[in-house]
């Protein structure tokens, strides 16, 4: 299925200059690998770095380290194309993070009716945060907003807001700005991967979704 | 391709299609003959360039020296899967720059760097890429850089080359993360239209 809704450009360029954080960036990758038009895009800022590479003011270098260089290349390997990866159910960024390779082995934590979350392990300088979220099908969530950066790609199933439906491959990059209240297809859970900032200056995303259910 | 391009367009090269057309000449030797020499040829262009590009933030010319060293092996070793109709040389040599400066600078090193494929995997949009390949080499890229106003060129270069994530480019302007990121729309824009139409 061919994506509808893609990531912002401030998002693709940040991702292509390799600035994105690393949760941002998992999302921003599994997106790009099933789209098409945003792998060609990614290609043109990446012409973007190769143009400003050749832009840059250029630093001496010293002799040192040309002849280590070049002393070393007997010792370094070629490389052909690398071997074709496995294909695993969910994406490539986010498989290597977990260690499971189908939705069905993810080891959900419910947290509500209807809802069931799971962290993902990022490494120790991510400063944002990376979670799954499985919804049942038909659940309605209470209206929130984004009170900080907040990127959801949707994995499997679909949802429908005032944006429109997303499904499989969907990103929602959105403005902080922006409420909205998410339906789930009646027929088939939606499994999401949602990256947020850190919750220091924003309520956390579990909190903010949980409000309605918990009381607080 | 360029030969072909020139003959049909009939128009002599610039000083950038020349050297492009160089630095091609010099990895495919590297891919097929293994040449050390048309190696030293492109270390000498690029080791420069990337020495300015890892010295970022608390870099030392050491460590950049390091990972200069890295990035050319790189070259070195993966030159056969440079594609010249995926693009420039230089920005096969910037994702490859990327890549290591990713792995050292914004990660412990034991996560897999599957975010950012290397630029010589597969892509089902074959297309586009071969149009960008050749409008790359028309200076379409490069050009877009220099008509673009200044405040946006400047957010490209401290996110491409100083390797700064936006809300660290919002502090050091001090202008909004909402401005850094309509900057980038802005000039992403241009280059898309200057891509598409080549106008």
């Amino acid at each position: 299925m061919i994506p509808t809704h893609h990531l912002d450009d401030s998002t693709l360029l940040a991702y292509s200059s390799g600035t994105l954080d690393e949760a941002f960036m998992v999302v921003a990758a599994s997106h790009v690998a099933v789209c098409p038009a945003c792998q060609a895009a990614v290609r043109s800022a990446e012409a973007l770095g190769g143009a400003l590479l050749e832009r840059v003011e250029e630093a001496p270098i010293s002799e040192d380290c040309r002849a280590r260089t070049m002393a070393s290349l007997d010792r370094a390997l070629f490389t052909g194309r690398g071997p074709v990866t496995p294909r695993t159910e969910l994406p490539l960024p986010l498989a290597s993070r977990l260690s499971v390779s189908r939705f069905s082995e993810l080891p959900w934590k419910k947290k509500a009716p209807g809802v069931a979350m799971l962290d993902v392990k990022l490494s120790g300088r991510a400063n944002g945060q990376l979670k799954l979220m499985r919804i049942s099908a038909g659940r309605a969530m209470p209206e929130h907003g984004h009170g900080g950066e907040e990127i959801t790609l949707v994995l499997k199933g679909a949802y429908i807001d005032h944006m429109g439906r997303f499904g499989e491959g969907d990103v929602a990059d959105l403005d902080e700005a922006i409420e909205h209240r998410p339906v789930v297809d009646q027929n088939l859970d939606c499994i999401c991967l949602v990256a947020t900032e850190r919750p220091t200056r924003f309520k956390s995303l579990t909190a903010r979704l949980m409000q309605p259910f918990v009381g607080i | 391709m360029l030969a072909v391009m020139e003959s049909a367009d009939m128009r002599p090269l610039d000083d950038k299609q020349r050297m492009e057309l160089h630095l091609r000449s010099l990895i495919s030797r590297v891919a097929q003959d293994r040449d050390r020499q048309a190696f030293a040829g492109l270390f000498d262009h690029f080791a420069p360039r990337l020495k300015s590009f890892m010295m970022r933030k608390s870099a030392s010319a050491e460590l950049a020296e390091d990972l200069v060293q890295e990035a050319m092996i790189a070259v070195w070793t993966k030159a056969q899967s440079y594609e010249p109709s995926k693009g420039a040389v230089a920005t096969w040599v910037f994702t490859i720059a990327r890549n290591l400066r990713i792995d050292r600078f914004r990660r412990d090193g034991n996560m897999p760097l599957t975010e950012l494929g290397d630029y010589d995997e597969p892509s089902d949009a074959p297309e586009g890429e071969e149009l960008l390949g050749r409008k790359q080499e028309d200076g379409l890229v490069a050009r877009a850089l220099e008509s673009i106003p200044h405040e946006q060129r400047e957010i490209l270069l401290l996110s491409f080359v100083e390797d700064m994530p936006q809300s660290e480019i919002a502090a050091r302007l001090a202008i909004p993360l909402g401005t850094v990121k309509s900057r980038m729309r802005l000039a992403y824009g241009h280059l898309r239209r200057l891509l598409e139409t080549g106008l």
